[in-house]
């Protein structure tokens, strides 16, 4: 029976083997140490046993080098530990820059999937093998979490934020999508696949699907919707022409990027950050875009850094 | 005067009074600490949020009426001041020095709490600020402000509430003083009420500031 | 040394549990070891429901599409199995029952600091857990018991409230419980007590109650903010009007990671008891195991960001708390290897109580050194809100805490009751809910390491397997828990009587009558050795 049971998902992704080495090793810790402190145990629990009524124990009050001992050895093996864990978890948070970005809108109680090029999923994600993705993910109602185990990756799709994670598929297949973080009634229910191709069939798969709008063209007619022009295109506001990733200088003194998150709030809550020389007076977008339409409207705005002044075809 | 209380004898579990005067002050001290965790999570609650959303907060601290806060501190640093001299009546053993600084004391924190609710809490909700209750306000930051008044009326409400309950105490001692029970021997319930007071001016004294003073006004 | 005394002894002497009769001698009592017993009593009765929601809970999985209940049911039943467990159960268990009744015995007192107060804190305990049985009983509660928002705050339309307030109203016994204890340690220790010839128990108690003063008000404050959320819809988590969610968590996981703490080291000072009377030998490294207590308190505190480190906190936040993760198990491996070090040419003997002494230093070790696995963020990045972390903590709070409460009033039950209970029996009960927990909960690791997520009702079909096997376990387990529970009872009123030390333990509370007197000591004591003085 034992046979039949795995003891890991799949190696998926390019992290998954270092996760699993490193598991490897604090399962051999623990079984290691459990192992000495219940062989010790049972070989003293039975040495010294006790013969007779009149038994005396030996007299020992304690031993400073064997204190030291057995704290400098737990504490060197937990900053490797810590060490390795810690290397790992720096690489597995910073996506690399050409990675393809998707975004995922989490409700209750399923996932919302949005492929830059304009094809929307629902509860699966298709992508290429041996490619980065970036997942750019926030929730419309309460804190989800996007677990995909065969990646060995995680992270929190909370409502009024972005969270980001990447990942590099290294096999193609169907791999379980989990909701991991209680959501209410069908949390169990908040799952999918994330489908593998070889990029050949991703480009086919992804060009092939709904005809639709790619999601900078849905943010642009979003951007005429809502008459953004009126201001941003007329000198009352600040220009948006290449604004993506540059730094602002705000009217506190202070600067900031202008990343996903950035570009969110300002439509959401514009007098947070008010940039030097403009008047606080753009008015909120909040309950008039959902979090999808403001995931397309970034996209637009992300390609007005690409073409100068060009709307997207 | 000074009035010999009876002989007094130390609770059963005491080796005697002194050990049992100690027992209390320990014990209100760790109370008191527990008392500033509790108040803690709404700093820091607070602090966080006033951060983030500096100018609808400070647009909320602008709506306070600084003139009668100050008043309240005033109110509450004097019944600090009327808590100490009970104390050091207690000890003394003068009887109705005793049971006019705890009145006076009461009549100040009854004072703080009566400014309170009806001049400034009444104000404030036919001013359509309070959250849930009645909030009108149309300026902008309207959640900002929202978020402030809801942390304004959750910081003074606990502290109003935790003055209250000290009046509560202080009327348990004004009766128990009355019948001569304070003295050199046995003052420690005068004492350990006094921290406890003296805690709930402290955190007056931090709300204060915080709340009504942001933006620096003055 | 262990003499029974003879049978008519117990119906004649006067002691504190024929020294008053009726409902109200007790219900108004202020004698520490009488509350003691209404706490046993309470505590007792609440594990039985929360043990009833595990046995549904590992029902329903049986099956990957749910045995017994709809997800709707499923999701309350492990919230209440949370939230009775970790605050009608654990957090009371060791402090409230075998800390009052030993606290003022092992300081050679008559009573705590504040006997009335103490009365006050069971009465909370009470009040709370009607609140909550109210909550889960009528309607459920399903939030979990960590309440996250805006869930709990915005989207859930169940008991919410009454189960928030019942949580708040029983955080206060705990907080009162606490002072109490670190009153009384520090000022009504007998003459001759210092506190390095205190019983380590002490200690424990003494690092626990700190924990609990300082950190359950952070929860209590945190809660009224969800209820007032809820109430006028005020924002302060809710990110839709401006609130942030993570703040909650922050603000949640300050209390109840130090929480864990208030629920193992109680047991850890127990521990410390056990061997040493068992082995009949003084504590091995005794300056350290007590020092190992307040380090862990200590620290407990600087840890909470761990149970975030995928939530979307910073990731400097996240590396910071990883290393302070890792140094606070530092002192728990000190512990675990002091107490192997005082077998070492002891003397040896296996009662029940030794039993469960040495089934807590293999588990707690094993889910001990669990614990590094999830403070390690590559793996935790993987485990998270796994069945790992199920895994984990059942290995602590049922394999770690919950035998060293039944070790504890397996080793003082002779003192509490003044009879004795069928050792052979009781081993056996130790030994099956060894293994059945094992069974129980060691697939779980595996499961969470496959990336089964908790709290799921229903799960994909390739878990099956493990999970037949973990409620196989429980059904195990089951039964051994329900054995003590019948011959402890069954000797209270035929079980053999005990003279006043039937261990030949050393300690002021085995100086005394079982069951001791009212006021514990016919004259106080004058405290002339170190603690553990077996060989003198």
């Amino acid at each position: 029976m034992l046979q039949g049971i795995p003891f890991r998902p799949e190696q998926a992704s390019t992290i998954a083997r270092g996760v699993d080495h490193l598991y490897y090793f604090l399962t051999a810790i623990d079984l290691f140490f459990t192992a000495v402190i219940f062989l010790t145990i049972f070989y003293f629990a039975l040495r010294y046993r006790r013969r007779s009524e009149q038994d005396r124990a030996t007299r020992i009050e304690g031993n400073i080098p064997l204190e030291i001992m057995w704290t400098a050895i737990p504490l060197g093996l937990v900053i490797i530990v810590f060490l390795w864990g810690t290397n790992l978890f720096i690489q597995n948070s910073r996506p690399p820059a050409a990675a393809t970005e998707i975004f995922v809108v989490g409700k209750q109680w399923m996932w919302k999937i949005q492929h830059p090029e304009g094809l929307m999923e629902i509860n699966e994600l298709h992508v290429p093998v041996n490619r980065p993705i970036k997942l750019t993910m926030t929730s419309e109602d309460v804190i989800h979490d996007f677990s995909i185990p065969a990646f060995r990756v995680k992270k929190d799709v909370v409502p009024g934020m972005y969270t980001t994670l990447w990942f590099q598929a290294t096999q193609t297949g169907k791999f379980h999508l989990f909701c991991d973080q209680y959501c209410g009634t069908n949390h169990a229910l908040m799952k999918g696949y994330v489908m593998v191709m070889e990029p050949i069939e991703y480009e086919q798969w992804v060009s092939g699907g709904v005809r639709g709008e790619s999601m900078a063209q849905a943010g642009a007619k979003l951007y005429d919707q809502l008459a953004c022009i009126t201001c941003h295109g007329t000198g009352k506001a600040p220009p948006l022409l290449g604004i993506y990733g540059k730094r602002v200088n705000l009217s506190d003194g202070t600067t900031v990027v202008a990343d996903d998150a950035y570009l969110r709030e300002s439509i959401i809550y514009p007098s947070a950050k008010i940039v030097a020389g403009f008047p606080p007076i753009m008015p909120t977008y909040k309950g008039q875009v959902t979090e999808e339409q403001l995931l397309q409207l970034i996209a637009y705005i992300k390609s007005l850094s690409r073409e100068e002044g060009k709307a997207p075809k | 005067m000074v009035d010999a209380p009876a002989a007094v004898a130390a609770a059963h579990q005491f080796e005697d009074l002194e050990q049992q005067h100690e027992a209390a002050s320990l014990g209100m001290w760790v109370f008191l600490a527990t008392e500033v965790m509790f108040f803690g999570g709404l700093f820091a609650g607070y602090t966080i949020y006033r951060n983030l959303y500096q100018p609808g907060f400070m647009a909320g601290s602008h709506m306070l009426n600084v003139t009668l806060g100050a008043l309240n501190t005033a109110v509450l640093i004097c019944s600090s001041l009327t808590m100490a001299l009970a104390v050091r009546a207690a000890q003394l053993g003068k009887r109705r020095a005793v049971v006019t600084f705890l009145i006076l004391t009461m009549a100040l924190g009854l004072a703080f709490i009566l400014i309170k609710l009806t001049l400034e809490w009444h104000h404030d909700y036919l001013e359509g600020l309070v959250p849930g209750l009645r909030f009108t306000y149309g300026g902008p930051t309207p959640k900002a402000v929202e978020l402030f008044f809801c942390f304004y009326f959750t910081m003074t409400g606990v502290h109003a509430l935790h003055m209250v309950v000290g009046l509560g105490i202080l009327s348990v001692l004004v009766v128990q003083a009355w019948k001569g029970r304070f003295g050199p021997q046995r003052y420690n319930a005068v004492e350990t009420a006094g921290l406890y007071w003296h805690f709930v001016d402290v955190v007056w004294i931090f709300l204060f500031p915080l709340l009504y003073l942001l933006g620096g006004r003055y | 040394m262990a003499t029974a005394a003879a049978p008519a002894d117990l119906d004649t002497r006067v002691h504190y549990l024929n020294a008053d009769y009726g409902i109200k001698s007790w219900l108004l009592t202020t004698d520490h070891k009488r509350i003691a017993i209404l706490y046993l009593v309470a505590i007792t009765f609440f594990f039985l429901l929360g043990g009833i929601a595990a046995v549904l809970i590992r029902i329903n999985l049986i099956q990957p599409n749910g045995a017994l209940v709809e997800p709707a049911a499923y999701n309350k039943l492990f919230s209440m199995h949370g939230i009775i467990m970790i605050f009608l159960f654990l957090i009371p268990s060791i402090p409230a029952v075998l800390g009052n009744f030993l606290v003022p015995m092992m300081i050679g007192a008559r009573d705590l600091a504040f006997p009335r107060l103490n009365l006050l804190s069971w009465y909370l305990l009470m009040a709370g857990g009607i609140l909550i049985l109210y909550a889960v009983i009528w309607g459920g509660v399903d939030t979990g018991w960590t309440f996250y928002t805006p869930l709990s705050t915005t989207y859930l339309n169940t008991n919410v409230m009454s189960a928030a307030l019942g949580v708040f109203v029983a955080g206060f016994s705990s907080i009162l419980t606490g002072l109490n204890f670190i009153v009384t340690i520090h000022k009504m220790r007998a003459p001759g007590m210092t506190w390095f010839r205190m019983p380590l128990f002490l200690w424990a108690i003494y690092a626990t109650s700190i924990i609990q003063i300082l950190g359950t008000p952070v929860l209590a404050i945190t809660l009224v903010l969800v209820a007032l959320e809820r109430l006028f819809h005020v924002g302060v988590f809710d990110p839709a009007v401006g609130g942030d969610p993570i703040l909650f968590q922050h603000l949640f996981w300050f209390y109840s990671h130090p929480a864990v703490y208030i629920m193992i080291l109680p047991s850890m000072g127990v521990m410390s008891e056990l061997v040493t009377c068992f082995a009949r030998k003084r504590i091995f490294g005794y300056s350290f195991v007590a020092f190992s207590s307040v380090a862990i308190a200590v620290i407990s505190f600087l840890v909470w960001g761990h149970h975030m480190y995928v939530s979307g906190q910073s990731i400097y936040a996240s590396i910071i708390f990883s290393a302070l993760s890792f140094a606070v198990a530092i002192p728990s491996a000190i512990k675990v290897f002091n107490w192997t070090a005082t077998l070492y040419k002891g003397s040896v003997s296996y009662q029940a109580p030794m039993l469960y002494a040495l089934g807590f230093i293999g588990l707690f070790t094993m889910g001990g050194l669990t614990g590094l696995f999830l403070a390690t963020l590559a793996v935790d990045g993987h485990v998270h809100d796994t069945y790992f972390v199920v895994g984990h903590f059942h290995y602590i709070m049922v394999g770690g805490a919950l035998m060293g409460y039944l070790g504890g009033i397996h080793f003082w039950w002779p003192k509490i009751t003044g009879r004795l209970y069928p050792d052979g029996w009781a081993r056996l009960a130790a030994a099956i809910i060894f293994i059945g927990f094992n069974l129980t909960f060691f697939p779980q690791y595996m499961l969470g390491y496959l990336g089964m997520p908790r709290r799921y009702a229903i799960y994909p079909p390739e878990f099956q397997v493990l999970n037949v096997m973990s409620s196989a376990g429980a059904s195990v387990l089951a039964v051994g828990y329900l054995i003590p529970l019948i011959y402890l009872i069954w000797s209270m009123r035929y079980g053999p009587v005990a003279g006043p030390n039937p261990w030949g333990a050393k300690g002021l509370e085995w100086e005394t009558a079982s069951p001791p007197i009212t006021e514990n000591f016919e004259h106080t004591p004058v405290v002339t050795e170190e603690a553990y003085a077996y060989d003198e």
